[in-house]
């Protein structure tokens, strides 16, 4: 099968049209490549729900790039896209998390295609510019009300978050190991009322992208660590997690199509995108 | 001549009948529009609206306190939505409403023509102000206040969650402000409307001017005055924009200091990523928001209506 689809290709690219066995290629076999110099095919994607802004968007800019190729992201969660991909009903299996050992076994190999990043920003006049996990944690379950109880101005912390059904709440959460016992005085709408909100009220905490942050709050540092994208990547930043397309075997191995998919996101295009949806392109 | 003889009277009173049909049909279609719209709003709300209510279970749906539907074991409660939009509305017609109908009375009844200039435009212009301009100067100069309000009055508490400003109060504040205009338009030209001889004999009977607008003037204006006042519920019920930047917008008990969400900020807040029975239940929000609207008109007719037969 290779070496047609590789034959269709060299053929497309020279006359430039499409032939018909490059559609009969295509229909006869999934994942074949097509005429026209571009790709044909169906890559199938399925896993976390936070990645779905990512997929999304990278599926639209891929298709639009490969008009023959039809992506399409299910979002059934990470542990189910792993399940997925590690068992071969699907290409590409999407987690949010790192994988475990159990699912390498299976046969699942993690690509980490971009990392998600949260930075903790305070209101500018605060004292505390660090924070460790612990002490993030009781301030958003509500144990810890006052910042003069870590040691900064007797203020009242105005607990400020997402609401839910959003990618950075549902992160911090997850990260934090804090699902759903978040004691919120405010869920907003967007990075942009958070930030604001955040900026104006004295005693303020909120979480944004890491993205977004500017100088009009303080970006507080997590266990001693700055929230720099160095550091996220180094992984010495807690507040981040990242983006997974497990494959099954190594990207090498997999279809032609999908390995273009990855090249893909090595390209200053795919980077785009990544950057585009808020994440942290790795090295 | 030959010209002019083709212009008989049939011909012209045919022409003149198209031209009638034609325009008629042409008024019934737009009137019909409106009909469409609110008949396929309706149906498409009752549609969407209703899968959740059996999903979820209409009393677990309706009555239930805990709104967490991103949790693994998710509750879609929206009693204390469905309550903020009640006390809220309730309240923001408490204050917005005399300050309203006393505007009215003396636009109506006190203002000297060179004040009344100056009051009338301003009201009109406030009724024109975009409510998302509303909340942004809730969110500039009611926060902060309330905050500062907030931390003397819960000094050292161990037990209150501190909102930074953003709280049931403010949004009464900001919806009371909405509501002025309504009421005091409508209001006014109900004082207005108040045949003059009603005053000429109460002055006669030696009435002072003060005692002629509470005992005779506003009594007669009377259902004027509570078609402003369910306008502005309506109002008030409906508007999402302003109080979603000065809510909270946090699920919980409305009391006065806390971060509170109403009915419409509930749906405006979750949409974007809701997705299944989350999106679902934010349908029947919309729907529970429906109903109460339908309500509040249903009841203005029916005061419209008695307003009519009494002063028959």
């Amino acid at each position: 099968m290779a070496w047609v689809g590789a034959a269709i290709l060299a053929v497309g690219s020279f006359t430039g049209c499409g032939s018909r066995e490059a559609e009969a290629a295509a229909e006869s076999g999934k994942q074949e490549e097509g005429a026209s110099g571009s790709l044909k095919g169906n890559i199938s994607m399925s896993g976390s729900t936070s990645m779905e802004k990512l997929a999304n968007s990278l599926a639209e800019s891929f298709m639009l790039k490969y008009p023959g190729v039809t992506v399409k992201p299910e979002f059934t969660g990470s542990s189910a896209g792993i399940e997925a991909v590690a068992a071969g009903n699907v290409d590409i299996g999407n987690s949010s998390r790192e994988l475990k050992d159990s699912e390498k076994e299976a046969g699942a190999v993690e690509n980490i295609v971009a990392i998600d990043g949260i930075a903790v920003v305070l209101d500018p006049a605060n004292t505390v510019t660090d924070l460790s996990k612990d002490q993030l944690i009781g301030i958003y379950k509500g144990e810890i009300r006052n910042w003069s109880e870590i040691g900064g101005n007797e203020m009242p912390i105005v607990v400020i978050g997402r609401e839910a059904g959003s990618g950075t709440r549902d992160a911090f959460e997850e990260i934090l190991g804090i699902k759903d016992a978040c004691a919120y005085a405010s869920e907003l709408d967007s990075t942009g009322t958070v930030m604001a909100k955040v900026a104006s009220v004295p005693g303020a905490i909120g979480y944004v992208s890491l993205d977004v942050v500017d100088d009009t709050v303080i970006t507080a540092a997590l266990d001693g660590v700055e929230a720099e994208p160095d550091n996220i990547k180094a992984g010495s930043y807690f507040l981040s997690r990242p983006f997974v397309m497990a494959t099954r075997g190594e990207i090498a191995e997999q279809s032609e199509l999908v390995q273009e998919f990855f090249r893909y996101l090595e390209t200053e295009e795919g980077k785009a995108v990544i950057s585009g949806a808020g994440l942290i392109v790795p090295d | 001549m030959e010209n002019q003889k083709t212009i008989t009277i049939m011909g012209s009173s045919q022409n003149k009948s198209a031209v009638e049909k034609a325009a008629q049909s042409v008024f019934t279609v737009c009137a019909f529009m409106a009909v469409m719209a609110v008949a396929s709003i309706t149906i498409y709300m009752i549609i969407n609206g209703t899968p959740a209510l059996f999903k979820v279970g209409v009393g677990e749906l309706l009555l239930g306190t805990e709104w967490a539907p991103g949790a693994a074991q998710p509750s879609y409660g929206i009693f204390y939505i469905i309550l903020t939009s009640v006390i809220g509305t309730a309240l923001a017609v408490l204050l917005g409403v005399p300050i309203g109908v006393l505007t009215a009375v003396f636009l109506a009844e006190l203002a000297p023509g060179r004040v009344a200039a100056v009051i009338q435009p301003a009201v009109e212009l406030l009724a024109g102000i975009p409510s998302v301009i509303y909340g942004l100067l809730g969110v500039m100069i009611l926060n902060p206040l309330m905050y500062r309000l907030e931390l003397r009055l819960f000094h050292g508490s161990a037990t209150h969650q501190f909102t930074g400003g953003a709280n049931l109060i403010s949004a009464v504040i900001v919806l009371a402000v909405m509501i002025l205009p309504t009421v005091i338009n409508i209001s006014t030209s109900a004082i207005r409307a108040v045949p003059e001889h009603l005053r000429a004999a109460s002055e006669a009977l030696g009435a002072s001017r003060i005692q002629t607008i509470f005992r005779v003037v506003l009594p007669a204006a009377g259902s004027g005055i509570i078609t402003a006042v369910v306008l502005g519920v309506g109002r008030a019920v409906g508007e999402a924009m302003a109080i979603s930047l000065v809510s909270g917008s946090s699920v919980n008990f409305p009391l006065p200091f806390h971060s509170v969400r109403f009915l419409t900020t509930a749906i405006v807040s979750e949409m974007g990523y809701a997705a299944d029975t989350h999106r679902q239940v934010l349908f029947t929000i919309g729907l529970v928001l429906f109903t109460f609207i339908m309500l509040i008109n249903i009841s203005l007719t029916r005061i419209l209506k008695k307003g009519e037969k009494e002063n028959d």
